[in-house]
């Protein structure tokens, strides 16, 4: 059974995703509302993972050897200004993308699995992955056209 | 006679559930005048709160002199307010008025002429949009205009120049009570009436400090509570405010705690059954979701997070879920303070929930504060499109575009219309490099001061300021324009329950001052913004014809004036809007059937996540199939993001008292008012003040990570480990900008952080430490008749006013009733 490479992955995958909201709320920090809802966000995402803790006990967490570009990458530093924060919070939203993606993978298998307590787990967690995308693309769309069109 | 800074509320004239508040009409006149020294009365209506008291102005000799409460108004029964009394007349009609334009010459203010300061502004302006367009101009205004010049300003700025980053001061008031009514309702729009609290049961004053902030309407509740059959009170608030004083259940919960209580309030409602089955059923989407996320919020846990006891969550869910009318008003402790929206949408979801909502005595007031704030509203000068239309939906965007002739595109509508903080983030950055701030001083009430002085001083930002007086802002400014105060122009406003009041014009203006209105114009006109037909964008010229022009925009929309006109508005009372073919007198309360403009079609948002702001897409909304149902909104409770620690033990909280009114520009400038509250001041408690060794009047030092205030402490009744500081206090009377060595302005203080769906900023949450730094000159320059009074009421000799005596004449003339059929029968 491969869903416990998934279950690595996903777990891996909120990791990485609380630490680039960390890291995108300490490079813009001049942003309060950047700074305090990523720190937020985070948070969401270390509650994912400790709802998974139960998840990985029962089905283990696996490895797998096949070349994997699905990996989710960390980010691990931040551009300056306006222009910078546009890009850093792309990144971040593609990270979303990649972390909500893993959870529909991982929902579809609860669902062939009949597992009630997994499936009220996934829902609830999608769900703010999800939201945590809309609430950067709401963002994106507030800063885009000041940093293209006339930010220093 | 009165002394009606001893006595703020004056003489007591109570009466019973569904009477009729019995008239009272209160008069100030100058020193040694009678009535029959007054040349003429001319109507209008109070702007030194956002209650919306309808007045007339005494004139003598070409000069305000006075003021009486209109009896016949549905507002206020004839009653005034001590700000009103004094400060309305007095803060306008004043030797330090500006009556010149100013501009900058080698980094002085220097008087000149109205052709000179407007090229000035014109021609830099003209630069700006040629070389790097539209998006270089923010707009700051205000919740003090009038509705015809905020309709103006949102002409210019989105059809003339074209940006997106307009805003008001509202944006600090009241901008979490629309977010509120869009979030739960679909739309903006005050559901309740001020004639509910004739009506109610029990009235729930949430995180409002009405006996202070809305002294009027503190006074129709205190004849309620002083008559046959008192309604209970329920108050939410840190201090032992008047109002706690009369309730039945006083709630001090901790600052930045307020979604924990009130999502425990909620809980209680589902516990033991106190839920209108049907009403949820029928008028509300969302129910299941409520009811997890209050889940874990028993009245234990609550009163473990809010500093309080558990019982007496439980006793304050039981009078609102056993009442059979529950009237509820909010204010800034829910809007300024963190999750302002998720907490403020939780008071309507206790309404919802119950049906306690749309009857006689059962409604919601989400306050607003500051008197024409609802026009800044709805006019779009806070960057939402006039009418309350959705910036989402194409259709109202071009509604728009037809009624202003421009193209849609013309419009900006790509994003959320930029609030109030991201505005001076820009200006911060560079981006903006126009920015032209009328009727509001953003140098001392805007939050973290220091930082917002830095922005107006930047070398490279052109700032504008149109103000009656040489503020701390203005002096920043590279142009100030003198501008025309109330009741010496024209024009329409409404209060916070939806009652418009026409303001006419009693003497003309000092010098060479002018209406907001005509500045606008002259600006339009000036740098020829034109509609698609080559036609001048703005067409008419006075403000009853811009009055006009907005009834066109309101047509068919929540907030419809269609039915309205100066000549209906004069001679008795303001009417509540929608006023229309439909509702030809005026509409008392919304939703009387439970149907809520959430149609998406119509409706002013799609709405936001609450924990992060984040917009429901347009699609998201329509699978919801809202049609009319109001959302039961929710978000758990997080802690604010600055607690106290070992370095800033102590929580801070900022906000008014009774005899002031923002920064005191007015007020400050009424000798009765002053003498009442003359300086800034620290609250401490009892305790706390033992602990650092304090006693009344001890010169203070309180610092954040952001700044300093040096200022006496009273020890009074704000609960332990929470002190509070007034905001009115900043440095105009020393004619300078900021503090130099005595910093006295509360912001100094507060941080830079707003509610990601209001995006209203935090005020009321801070940490902070106090040390002792002297004696000082007795006791603190505090009110003892109001929250701030002394907990050793000995310590303090008692305020009592100067030259304050004022006229109240009880049962002058009948009551007036609300001016539609569906109430008194």
């Amino acid at each position: 059974m491969m869903l416990p490479v998934y279950l690595g992955l996903l777990d891996g995958a909120e990791a990485a995703l609380a630490a680039s909201f960390r890291r995108i709320a300490e490079g813009h920090g001049d942003e309060p509302d950047v700074f305090h809802i990523c720190h937020t966000l985070a948070k969401q995402c270390d509650a994912h993972r400790e709802r998974f803790v139960s998840v990985i006990e029962r089905y283990g967490r696996g490895e797998d050897d096949a070349p994997d570009r699905l990996h989710a990458e960390e980010i691990t530093e931040t551009r300056s200004g306006a222009v910078g924060l546009l890009r850093d919070l792309q990144d971040l939203y593609v990270l979303t993308k990649m972390v909500d993606a893993t959870w529909v993978v991982v929902k579809q298998a609860a669902l062939g699995l009949r597992d009630e307590e997994l499936l009220v787990i996934v829902d609830e967690c999608e769900r703010q992955t999800n939201l945590q995308g809309e609430w950067i693309m709401t963002r994106i769309k507030q800063a885009a056209p000041q940093a293209l069109l006339v930010a220093r | 006679m009165v002394d009606r800074i001893a006595n703020i509320w004056g003489n007591r004239t109570p009466f019973e559930r569904e009477g009729l508040w019995p008239v009272r009409v209160d008069q100030k006149l100058a020193d040694g005048l009678t009535d029959a020294d007054v040349d003429r009365w001319v109507q209008s209506a109070c702007v030194l709160c956002s209650n919306g008291c309808g007045c007339d102005i005494a004139v003598k000799d070409g000069r305000m002199v006075g003021v009486r409460g209109r009896a016949a108004d549905i507002v206020n029964h004839g009653r005034l307010g001590p700000k009103g009394l004094f400060a309305s007349w007095q803060g306008v009609d004043n030797r330090d008025r500006l009556t010149r334009p100013l501009i900058r010459v080698d980094g002085e203010l220097v008087e000149t002429d109205w052709d000179t300061a407007m090229t000035r502004i014109v021609e830099r302006s003209r630069a700006l949009l040629d070389e790097r367009g539209p998006l270089t101009h923010g707009f700051y205004t205000s919740g003090q205009l009038f509705l015809e010049e905020y309709y103006a300003l949102g002409i210019v700025g989105k059809a003339g120049v074209g940006t997106p980053h307009m805003d008001g001061n509202t944006r600090l008031c009241t901008a979490t009570a629309a977010a509120a009514m869009k979030e739960s309702f679909g739309s903006d729009g005050q559901p309740g009436s001020y004639v509910d609290i004739d009506e109610c049961d029990a009235i729930f004053l949430f995180g409002h400090n009405m006996a202070e902030t809305q002294t009027v309407l503190w006074m129709r509740v205190l004849d309620r509570i002083a008559g046959p059959d008192r309604p209970l009170v329920v108050c939410v608030d840190p201090r032992e405010t008047e109002v706690a004083r009369h309730a039945d259940v006083h709630l001090a919960v901790r600052p930045g705690t307020n979604l924990a209580l009130m999502n425990g309030l909620v809980r209680e409602l589902f516990e033991h059954g106190w839920i209108d089955e049907e009403y949820v059923r029928e008028h509300t989407l969302g129910v299941d979701e409520l009811k997890a996320t209050v889940e874990q919020w028993t009245p234990e846990a609550v009163a473990e997070v809010c500093g309080i006891d558990p019982n007496d969550v439980r006793r304050a869910a039981r009078i609102f879920g056993t009442s059979e009318r529950v009237l509820s008003t909010v204010l800034q402790g829910f809007y300024q303070s963190h999750q302002a929206t998720a907490s403020a949408c939780q008071v309507n979801n206790l309404h919802l929930l119950t049906g306690k909502l749309g009857r006689r005595g059962a409604g919601i007031l989400q306050m607003n504060g500051q008197p024409t704030a609802q026009n800044t509203r709805e006019c779009g000068a806070d960057g939402d499109l006039p009418g309350f239309r959705n910036w989402e939906n194409q259709d109202h965007v071009a509604e728009l575009a037809r009624l202003w002739k421009v193209h849609v595109d013309q419009i900006p509508h790509w994003a959320p219309p930029t609030h109030a903080m991201q505005i001076f983030r820009y200006a911060e950055q560079g981006s903006i490099e126009l920015l032209w701030i009328s009727a509001t001083n953003p140098a001392v009430s805007m939050p973290q001061s220091p930082r917002i002085r830095r922005i107006l001083a930047k070398e490279e930002l052109f700032v504008v300021v149109q103000d009656l007086y040489l503020t701390e802002t203005a002096r920043l400014a590279d142009v100030v324009l003198p501008a025309a105060g109330w009741g010496e122009k024209q024009g329409t406003y409404t209060n916070v329950n939806r009652t418009v009041h026409l303001s006419d014009k009693a003497i003309e203006p000092p010098g060479e001052a002018r209406s907001d209105l005509d500045i606008f114009l002259d600006y339009a006109r000036r740098m020829d913004f034109r509609n698609d037909e080559g036609q001048p964008l703005i067409d008419w010229s006075g403000p009853e014809d811009g009055f006009r022009a907005w009834q066109e925009c309101s047509r068919g929309r929540p907030c419809d004036y269609t039915g309205l006109s100066y000549e209906r508005l004069r001679g008795g009372s303001g009417i509540p809007w929608p006023c229309n073919d439909e509702h030809p007198d005026g509409t008392v309360r919304l939703y009387r059937d439970g149907q809520f403009p959430t149609e998406p079609d119509y409706c002013e948002s799609y709405g936001h996540d609450l924990l992060t702001g984040a917009s429901v897409p347009p699609q998201e909304y329509r699978a919801m199939r809202p049609d009319g149902r109001a959302f039961l909104k929710a978000a758990e409770h997080v802690p604010p993001h600055e607690e106290p620690s070992d370095d800033y033990p102590l929580r801070y909280t900022t906000g008014r008292t009774a005899y002031h009114f923002h920064t005191r520009t007015k007020t400050g400038r009424a000798r009765q008012l002053n003498a009442a509250a003359p300086s800034a001041w620290l609250e401490m408690s009892t305790a706390d003040a033992e602990r650092l060794g304090i006693r009344e009047g001890d010169v203070v030092s309180v610092r954040s990570p952001r700044g300093e205030i040096v200022v006496p402490a009273r020890v009074g009744n704000v609960i332990e480990g929470t002190v509070f500081a007034p905001f009115h206090y900043g440095y105009w009377e020393r004619d300078a900008v900021g503090p130099g060595e005595e910093p006295t302005a509360a912001n100094e203080l507060t941080l830079t952080e707003w509610d990601p769906v209001s995006k209203q900023p935090v005020f009321k949450i801070a940490a902070v430490r106090v040390q002792r730094v002297r004696d000082g000159n007795g006791p603190a320059p505090a009110p003892t008749t109001t929250a701030s009074r002394p907990a050793d009421a000995d310590a303090v000799a008692p305020t009592r006013g100067v030259d304050a005596e004022v006229l109240e004449l009880v049962g002058a003339a009948e009551p007036p009733r609300v001016a539609t059929k569906e109430e008194h029968g």
